[in-house]
């Protein structure tokens, strides 16, 4: 087998050592770390990810691939700032105020600087002043944010808010997912997308790079 | 009051509670801030609370400590203040209902998902159980309601837990489930069948359902439950999934909706029925009128 579909395949089993090793191995054999990461990990992530949408495998499946993930990741970051990949973008990431979930908005982050975003994580449980003040400092272009909460939802609608009444609209979008979060409801709050799983992230900030220029 | 075990093994149908935290932010509770803060801050908002959903007919009123285990306050600084807090929750709720309705105890999660997945240390979030639960018992919980779980291995150490620092106390543990294309799982990948058998071995004497889904979905899970034990079956749905409306969020099952599918419930041999996120105290009328 391709080393990169055993990475992928080997990260889909969450298994973390044995990513870090076959990274290894792949650079050794001059793999080129932007592919180990794209056919590799990402395309291994993109499995795990559309198996848990469709509730093939549960939540510790996922925990255990993100780790993997995060091992390989580790081990290409220096390489690929080394090449000079240029950022696609900077994002500002976080959980919404009052709500700790995380796992997703996780998944969300490592996808995005896998595809080489450049992601500023403020964590979780993140006013709305904190995502405006770190996108206007940072110039950052994007700001996603993740609720799991129905409680912690209307808090989205006050960043979009606070993003307009900054006069940040336009030079800012705002990207809102987590699971009860969906179209609708991103239209309803005036945001500019919503991602429903974290490659549908990925691909829809890209969009609204795109878009801003 | 006649034991809550004996009234469910004479085939006696119970109504549960609705919603506390939906309630609680009607009356004050920021997003953000410890529900369970308020029992020591505003004892009587918890008391009106439990008075609204007596009067509406329910048999068991919940307490305000679902996030009362010391990993679940540590958050906020009030890990000490563990017993006082689980012992207010208690206080409350029997002060408004005397021996009119049963206090159920509530035990969610602990907030940290076990090793090594999460965090979490099983042997402290037992002990952490332990604690809440000796409080809850101590001051004077007619039973222990474990609640809206979806990790089976710890919902099993609430449950033994419970059995082991209060054992006269029944134990209700409920979990959350989603539908798949195989069937029921709660997403950590826990099945109906499998919790049943973990939550029977731990000792729980009455099993179940709360949270995640409609009143309708509920009626399937409660047949699965139904062919797999013979302990009586508790199933608290939500009103309905929610839905985005104006900015805000909406439950969309109306009392009279709910309580059209909790006769199919009782029909099923459901031993308790009440509600979860999005049910009022209007649903637990409808639902009592219904039970009969
Ligand atoms: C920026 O753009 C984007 C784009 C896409 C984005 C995005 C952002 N963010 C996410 N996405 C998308 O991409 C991701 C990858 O595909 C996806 O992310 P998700 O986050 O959807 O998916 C994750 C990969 C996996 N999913 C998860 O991680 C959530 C799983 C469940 C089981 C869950 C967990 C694990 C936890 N919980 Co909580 N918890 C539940 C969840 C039940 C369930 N069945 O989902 C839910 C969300 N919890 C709930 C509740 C009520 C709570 N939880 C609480 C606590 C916890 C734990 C701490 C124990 C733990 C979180 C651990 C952590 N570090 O995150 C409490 C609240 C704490 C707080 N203030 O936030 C507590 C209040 C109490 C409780 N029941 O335990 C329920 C919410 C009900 C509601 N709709 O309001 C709940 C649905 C459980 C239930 N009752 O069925 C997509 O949505």
């Amino acid at each position: 087998m391709n080393i990169l579909s055993e990475i992928g395949e080997s990260l889909q089993r969450g298994e973390d050592d044995r990513v870090g090793a076959l990274v290894r191995q792949a650079l050794e054999q001059r793999c080129e770390p932007h592919r180990i990461l794209n056919e590799g990990l990402i395309a291994g992530m993109d499995v795990v990810g559309e198996q848990f949408r469709l509730r093939e495998i549960f939540l510790p499946d996922v925990l255990l691939a993100a780790r993997a993930m995060y091992t390989g990741l580790d081990l290409l970051r220096p390489l690929l700032a080394r090449d000079g990949v240029p950022t696609a973008g900077r994002v500002v990431l976080g959980s919404v105020h009052g709500d700790l979930h995380d796992i997703g908005k996780n998944l969300v982050s490592i996808m995005l600087k896998g595809a080489g975003f450049d992601v500023m994580d403020l964590g979780n449980d993140v006013p709305a002043e904190r995502f405006v003040d770190a996108a206007r400092e940072h110039g950052a272009s994007v700001i996603g944010l993740s609720a799991l909460l129905t409680t912690t939802m209307p808090v989205m609608k006050e960043v979009v808010e606070l993003v307009r009444a900054r006069g940040l609209a336009g030079r800012v979008r705002v990207i809102v997912g987590g699971a009860p979060v969906s179209e609708a409801w991103a239209r309803e709050i005036g945001a500019d997308a919503h991602g429903y799983d974290a490659a549908n992230a990925v691909e829809r900030v890209r969009a609204l790079v795109a878009a801003r220029g | 009051m006649i034991a809550l075990l004996e009234r469910l093994r004479s085939g006696e149908v119970l109504v549960g509670d609705g919603a506390l935290g939906t309630l609680l932010m009607t009356r004050g509770l920021r997003p953000g801030a410890a529900p369970e803060a308020l029992n020591l801050s505003h004892p009587e908002t918890l008391e009106e609370i439990a008075r609204l959903y007596l009067e509406a007919g329910a048999d068991l009123v919940t307490t305000n400590s679902f996030g009362g285990s010391p990993a679940r306050l540590r958050r906020y600084g009030l890990e000490d203040r563990t017993e006082e807090i689980n012992r207010a929750a208690v206080l409350a709720v029997r002060r408004a209902v005397g021996d009119r309705a049963y206090v159920s105890a509530s035990i969610g999660s602990s907030g940290h998902l076990l090793k090594p997945y999460g965090d979490g240390d099983p042997g402290e979030i037992a002990a952490g159980y332990e604690r809440q639960i000796r409080a809850l018992a101590a001051a004077g919980a007619d039973l222990v309601c474990i609640e809206t779980m979806t990790d089976l291995a710890e919902a099993v150490l609430a449950v033994r837990a419970a059995r082991a620092v209060a054992p006269a106390l029944p134990v209700m543990a409920t979990m959350t489930f989603e539908r798949t294309r195989r069937g029921f799982f709660t997403v950590m990948g826990a099945s109906i069948e499998q919790a049943v058998h973990g939550l029977t071995e731990a000792g729980a004497d009455i099993l179940g359902s709360n949270c995640g889904n409609g009143s309708a979905v509920m009626g399937e899970i409660a047949r699965e439950f139904r062919a797999r034990t013979d302990r009586p079956i508790a199933i608290q749905p939500n009103a309905g999934l929610p839905e985005p409306r104006g900015g805000t969020i909406v439950y969309p099952e109306t009392p009279e909706f709910m309580a059209e599918n909790a006769k199919a419930l009782v029909k099923l041999g459901v031993a308790i029925v009440g509600g979860c996120c999005g049910t009022t105290p209007e649903h637990v009328r409808a639902l009592r009128d219904a039970v009969g």
